[in-house]
């Protein structure tokens, strides 16, 4: 058992409201840039922009905190630089919240070369130079020059398929490197550092896991190493298997989730907090999000529809603009792109807001129902996983 | 509707099988009522030139546009890279915005069955909305043009419109100021006189036709067609379009042929003084192809009121900003920073400079910085010292260089949005020259620029 831990950063978690049902809650993250409501998703911003949005375009959707990356902007331009431009909310001109993760994840998922070891992660940089060791100590320090309100452990990260020897390994090295994360972190008063819980899919390494990270003085809990190529059926079991063992009064932030079926199941097994590339991704494809699915307004079938995407949207797309014309503008205007991002990250922001405006009003489970039945109802009903796991909670759909 | 006698007047082509007099065979003047177009269109001048304005644009009247000025170009009708609410934060937006046919003319269609006209379409309702027959940025290709058509250039390729054809397009999309078809294929360099007789001839006929179709189309009574002068490099045949095109009851004029760079410079201004001065001066003359600042003096001062403003586009597709100098009274400090600049630009060496004019791109022009330039990577000063802009404001050089190096979208935003602003700035320092008579001094500050690279470019830190 470790020693008790010194007193550390306020808590980040106020809970406003919890579901009588499920396990879903309602609160507040308490971060140096101002107060978030939660359960959040987070828009993914990679490189220090929300895509094609201005910083005041995001804002204004309501979005009080969105992702960095550090491994992307860790190569490009540089912590040195993006410090010396007033870290990265200077740099972005972000005056409410940012997240980075500790660029793991996408060292093992963008690179032909990077081998794992015990010190760190190797890497040959995409754009030319010698091989570049990250650490868990070098994570931290990139990161704190980043200076963004939360901070990721490095984590040894493997796909959410691999199963076997290398996938315990992975974890044990995860708890070792959480330890060395905290004790290289220099800014732990302005920055919050969350671990991030592995184990795959695999129930008895996910909860030794869990036991161990659980005992170490972090302000809030990453569920990492899913949403990759996993079955559903896995990947919600090993969810609610993290929120059973994580600590009520901390944040759980599950990685890599965003399609909107996933966030309202997840909320309803007890996360907070989601990142996801998809809604931003996906609308600079042409596809548009609604709350029975998506748009694809490349498709000539859109030519001469007049309407909104949602009349019941309220965005600034959907308050100017048809779905015809925006079929016509993305053949020759980038502005198109950043019309349909601009939607997306609004149906995202609007989503959240449903979702937490049902707990607090003690009517989560009838949202969900309505949910379903807007995204399935002509469809022959919502996938059986999503059935599953909602029932696990408490939750059944019609 | 005035007409003579209540017969109907003769239409192009008729040889006067009503009893009147035979005519020549060239295009002559339609006889058509005495009606006047976009009636409540005004053009103010203020005696300082061609300082002045025009006002009661648009459907409602109430549209504006301070003269000599600029259109917001747009793609589709919306400005490039930027959405209603970033377009909102650049200053100095002008009243007028233009829009290209070719991209209006792959939806014709669809404009034909919204029924609205294109600005409503394109989410403008209020906009006033020059239509005009090409777009400046894309290449049209010659030789594609014959007595009875033009061909336009859109993204799924080329499309051949007659003038019959042309009009329909104009019911559906109902602008308020469109160029007229026209036959401009003169450009290229090869065009002899004889071809720059056939697109005087071809656009003459044309405009007539056009015309006669507009006082047959209600929903057009509203627009004001700007005839376009053609004639390529040949003085005669340019004033020949001129003369006969002012006969025309058109509410203003287009100077066509002068893009691209085939053209010799001298001939080229002569032949825009020459055009000009036949002209009425109660109607306005927008010019297609000129962008730059020196050359936008250069017209301003024989005769034309209005121009693109595609320029600052493609400054921003090759990832630069403007930081060219049109302030005449600088503070005094700002007069050693030139200095400093151009030590600055000497430290860096003959061996840098070199590197950089082989990575440069070759139609970047003296009134711009390139922000891909290494040399840019830790320069925390905003694009353009003292400029007012969104991007300018809030970010700096090197954050624009981060985006460019890392292929983000939001470079095409920041830059479009500085690039917007300075040129319409640019505009703003005309009129104040020409209304405080201090254009000879823009001039030279301009010239000089043109010739030595902006008044200063020092790094900073």
């Amino acid at each position: 058992p470790m020693a008790a831990p010194a007193a550390g950063p306020p808590p980040v978690l106020r809970i406003v409201a919890e579901c009588g049902r499920s396990r879903a809650r309602a609160g507040e993250l308490r971060l140096p840039h101002g107060t978030v409501p939660c359960p959040v998703f987070m828009p993914v911003g990679t490189r220090g922009t929300a895509k094609g949005l201005t910083a005041a375009q995001l804002a204004a959707l309501g979005c009080r905190i969105c992702l960095g990356n550090t491994f992307h902007l860790g190569t490009r331009p540089g912590p040195e630089l993006v410090r010396r431009s007033g870290g990265l909310h200077g740099f972005m001109d972000w005056p409410h919240n940012l997240l980075t993760d500790s660029g793991g994840f996408q060292m093992v998922s963008l690179l032909e070369l990077s081998e794992v070891s015990e010190e760190g992660v190797l890497f040959q940089p995409p754009h030319g130079g010698d091989p570049v060791l990250l650490s868990p100590e070098r994570a931290m320090e990139i990161q704190n020059a980043l200076g963004a309100d939360i901070v990721m452990q490095l984590d040894d990260v493997v796909s959410s398929t691999t199963t076997g020897p290398r996938l315990e390994e992975a974890m044990l090295r995860s708890v070792r490197w959480l330890d060395r994360c905290v004790a290289a972190h220099a800014r732990p008063q302005q920055q919050r550092l969350f671990a991030i819980v592995q184990g795959g899919t695999e129930p008895e390494l996910r909860l030794r896991c869990l036991r161990a990270m659980t005992q170490r003085a972090v302000s809030g809990f990453a569920i990492g190493g899913l949403s990759g190529g996993e079955a559903k059926a896995r990947f919600w079991r090993a969810v609610k298997l993290c929120t059973e063992h994580l600590p009520r009064d901390k944040p759980r932030y599950l990685m890599g989730v965003g399609y909107a079926t996933d966030l309202v199941v997840c909320v309803a097994l007890g996360c907070d907090m989601f990142d996801c590339v998809f809604p931003t991704r996906t609308a600079r494809f042409g596809s548009a999000l609604v709350p029975w699915g998506s748009l694809q307004l490349k498709n000539q079938k859109f030519a001469k529809d007049f309407r909104p995407i949602d009349a019941d949207c309220g965005c600034p797309t959907c308050q100017r603009h048809s779905r015809a014309y925006l079929h016509a503008l993305l053949r020759c205007n980038t502005a198109a792109l950043h019309l349909l991002t601009l939607h997306n990250v609004a149906y995202q922001m609007k989503l959240m807001g449903s979702i937490r405006d049902s707990i607090l009003r003690q009517r989560f489970p009838e949202f969900v129902r309505e949910f379903m039945a807007a995204m399935y109802g002509g469809r022959g009903g919502p996938p059986a996983w999503a059935r599953e796991a909602l029932e696990s909670v408490g939750i059944t759909l019609g | 509707m005035a007409t003579a006698g209540g017969a109907r007047p003769p239409a192009p082509g008729d040889d006067g099988r009503r009893g009147a007099a035979r005519v020549a065979r060239v295009p002559r003047l339609l006889r058509v009522p005495v009606r006047r177009r976009g009636a409540r269109m005004r053009l103010k001048l203020l005696g300082a030139g061609r300082l002045g304005s025009l006002a009661g644009l648009g459907r409602g009247g109430a549209g504006a546009l301070a003269l000599p000025g600029c259109l917001l170009y747009t793609r589709a009708g919306a400005a490039p890279h930027l959405t209603h609410d970033t377009l909102r934060e650049v200053r100095g937006v002008p009243g007028v915005a233009h829009v290209a046919l070719p991209a209006l003319a792959e939806i014709h269609d669809v404009l034909e069955e919204y029924k609205e006209g294109a600005a409503k379409f394109m989410g403008m309702p209020d906009a006033v909305l020059y239509c005009s027959l090409h777009d400046p940025v894309t290449p049209c290709p010659s030789g594609y043009n014959t007595n009875k058509m033009v061909s336009l250039w859109g993204s799924s390729g080329r499309m051949e419109i007659t003038a019959s054809k042309f009009m329909d397009i104009q019911r559906a999309i109902q602008p308020d100021w469109f160029q007229c078809i026209s036959d401009g294929d003169t450009i290229s360099g090869e065009a002899g006189r004889k071809r720059a007789q056939k697109s005087v001839d071809r656009s003459l006929s044309f405009l007539d036709i056009c015309l006669q179709l507009q006082e047959e189309s209600p929903e057009l009574q509203g627009s004001v067609m700007f005839g376009a002068i053609e004639g390529g490099d040949i003085l005669e045949e340019r004033l020949r379009s001129a003369r006969e095109t002012a006969k025309r009851p058109v509410g203003g004029f287009l100077l066509d042929g002068f893009q691209g760079s085939a053209m010799a410079k001298e001939t080229k201004l002569k032949l825009i003084a020459s055009v000009t001065a036949e002209l009425p001066e109660d109607k306005p003359r927008i010019i297609h192809g000129v962008g730059k600042p020196d050359e936008v003096l250069e017209c301003i001062e024989r005769g034309v009121d209005i121009f693109e403003s595609f320029f600052p586009f493609q400054v921003t597709e090759r990832g630069c900003a403007l930081v060219f100098s049109y302030d005449c009274h600088p503070a005094p400090e700002a007069t050693v920073l030139p200095q400093n600049g151009i030590q600055d630009l000497e430290k860096n060496g003959a061996q840098e400079d070199q590197e950089e004019v082989s990575k440069a791109d070759p139609e970047m022009t003296p009134f711009e910085i390139s922000l891909k330039d290494k040399k840019y990577h830790d320069d925390f000063g905003p694009l353009l010292e003292g400029c007012s802009c969104y991007c300018c404001q809030r970010h700096t050089r090197a954050y624009v260089h981060h985006l460019l190096v890392t292929n983000e979208l939001l470079a095409g935003v920041l830059l479009m949005m500085h690039n917007f602003q300075h040129y319409f700035g640019f505009f703003s320092a005309v009129r104040d020259a020409l209304r405080d008579s201090k254009l000879d001094q823009l001039k030279e500050l301009i010239f000089r620029q043109a010739l030595q690279g902006p008044a200063s470019t020092a790094l900073r830190h």
